[in-house]
């Protein structure tokens, strides 16, 4: 099983948040979603200053084979994307939790992060 | 339920993502799908195409069957273990399969149909073959496997002790043991295709693996298979195109004009009035990749994407695309709202292991 952050929040669409100092929080898909995704080739980010809504999606990963959207796990306003990813979208699929990182959002209401998973409902979840 | 190779556990073993395909299960990749492409265009790779209909056509009036069945005239066979590649064409001309035909004996030929159109092929061919002293028998008992790259004839001959496989031309094959080999692929490399024994097919994978011949799955297949700018039936041809819009022009014998195959009506019907659209490729820049069904606009009209990826080797978005005629190089791909500038180009993609010169970048 891979290994799963215990300071994440989960969704079950497989994309992972965090919340930083700065109040912000950061987005990414799991290490279980990039590898079922396999070798990204291509991710197409939200804007910054786009307003996104918890369950929507807002970004798109590519495969060799497949485009797969990514759902905003929280409500808000983007405040940043991670560029690198243009260049090397395999990032993703190399340290999902660290570089590869997709975005972060400035949370509408914090308390959208309780309605997610944390690290061991997510395990269950992926172990099915 | 959904059937198995022979070489499933082998699969299964090794960690591979397995789909259903065509009523079979089979690994769509084992680990990172790039990588067993590069496997392919660099070194050897191989794929278990057991999925794959074989049927044998035998009896004196297997030729003219044939003759009349298939738009490529099986009468272009020169020796025996020849084949050619042609399709099965419906009264319209419209395509029903793609196929690999070999003549094995003078009476004796083999066709490897695809897996997908395996019950409607074989209603056809047992329907349009009833007048002609053709036995066809679908060859179940027979597992396939496709080894392909720049060293993978080096793999077969070492591994079979079968030197000649080292001679065989493109096209030509040969029977060595229980195996019957051909220079076959759908990759664009070199390479062969061993049909052979369910039972014996295990051990050989086994081999080829020790070897260090790369299991490649489906997906790989696909990425190769449209780099090489070969077509895949259901998708980028079916009942709806003709052979003339698909690129396979060249598969289609008119000569001589009395043989009077399956479609020629309707082909010679196309050709004088002229065909309206064609199968072409495209190379894209940046900004996203596309995928079956996106629009495509032209300064002739509107085309379609029958088959977009990402190319490994090329480390760009490419497509094959049905488009106008007409149409100029220039060309549109809508792709989630958004307009892909993209660039018709004439196919394939990648020729021996390279790019192939002279794509132009965007």
């Amino acid at each position: 099983m891979s290994n799963i952050p215990s300071e994440l929040r989960f969704a079950e669409t497989h994309e992972w948040a965090e919340l930083l100092e700065d109040g912000t929080v950061r987005v990414g898909v799991s290490d279980h979603a990039q590898e079922q995704l396999g070798d990204l080739v291509f991710v197409e980010l939200p804007e910054e200053g786009e307003e996104i809504t918890r369950g929507e999606a807002c970004a798109v990963v590519e495969s060799v084979k497949a485009a797969s959207d990514i759902y905003a796990p929280i409500t808000g306003e983007v405040v940043s994307v991670n560029e690198a990813l243009n260049d090397s979208p395999e990032t993703v699929n190399n340290d999902p939790y660290g570089d590869g990182w997709l975005f972060t959002i400035k949370p509408t209401d914090e308390n959208d992060l309780d309605e997610l998973m944390d690290a061991d409902a997510y395990a269950e979840h992926t172990d099915e | 339920m959904s059937q198995k190779t022979p070489l499933y556990d082998e699969h299964v073993k090794a960690g591979a993502r397995m789909v259903e395909f065509a009523g079979w299960q089979l690994p769509i990749r084992y680990g990172s799908l790039v990588e067993e492409h590069h496997a392919v265009r660099r070194h050897a790779g191989m794929f278990d195409v057991s999925h794959m209909t074989v049927v044998d056509i035998e009896g004196a009036g297997a030729r003219d069957a044939l003759r009349r069945l298939l738009a490529n005239d099986v009468d272009k066979i020169r020796e025996p273990g020849q084949a050619i590649y042609g399709c099965m064409l419906d009264e319209r001309g419209g395509i029903i399969d793609d196929l690999i035909t070999y003549r094995l004996e003078d009476d004796f030929y083999r066709m490897v149909v695809n897996a997908a159109t395996r019950a409607g092929d074989l209603e056809w061919i047992e329907r349009q073959l009833a007048d002609f002293d053709a036995k066809v028998t679908e060859r179940d008992d027979l597992a396939m496997i496709a080894v392909q790259g720049p060293e993978a004839i080096d793999h077969v001959v070492e591994l079979l002790g079968a030197p000649d496989v080292a001679s065989l031309k493109p096209f030509r094959s040969l029977v060595h043991g229980d195996c019957f080999i051909a220079r076959t692929g759908y990759t664009g490399e070199d390479g062969c295709e061993i049909i052979l024994p369910d039972q014996v097919a295990v051990e050989t994978w086994r081999k080829l693996v020790e070897r260090g011949v790369v299991p490649c799955g489906l997906g790989a297949r696909d990425s190769l298979r449209l780099e090489a700018g070969l077509n895949l039936y259901g998708q980028d041809m079916d009942r709806d195109t003709t052979p003339l819009e698909s690129n396979l022009a060249w598969t289609v014998a008119f000569e001589p004009p009395d043989r009077e195959f399956i479609g020629r009506g309707a082909l010679e019907k196309q050709k004088s009035e002229g065909v309206s659209r064609k199968l072409v490729g495209l190379v894209l820049g940046t900004g996203g990749i596309p995928r079956q069904g996106a629009r495509v606009v032209t300064d002739a009209g509107d085309g379609v994407v029958t088959s977009g990826g990402f190319s490994p080797t090329l480390e760009r978005p490419v497509a094959m695309a049905r488009i106008p005629q007409d149409a100029g190089d220039e060309a549109v791909v809508e792709l989630r709202g958004r307009e892909l500038q993209a660039r018709a180009v004439k196919l394939p993609f990648v020729r021996n292991g390279k790019p192939r010169e002279g794509l132009p970048s965007l």
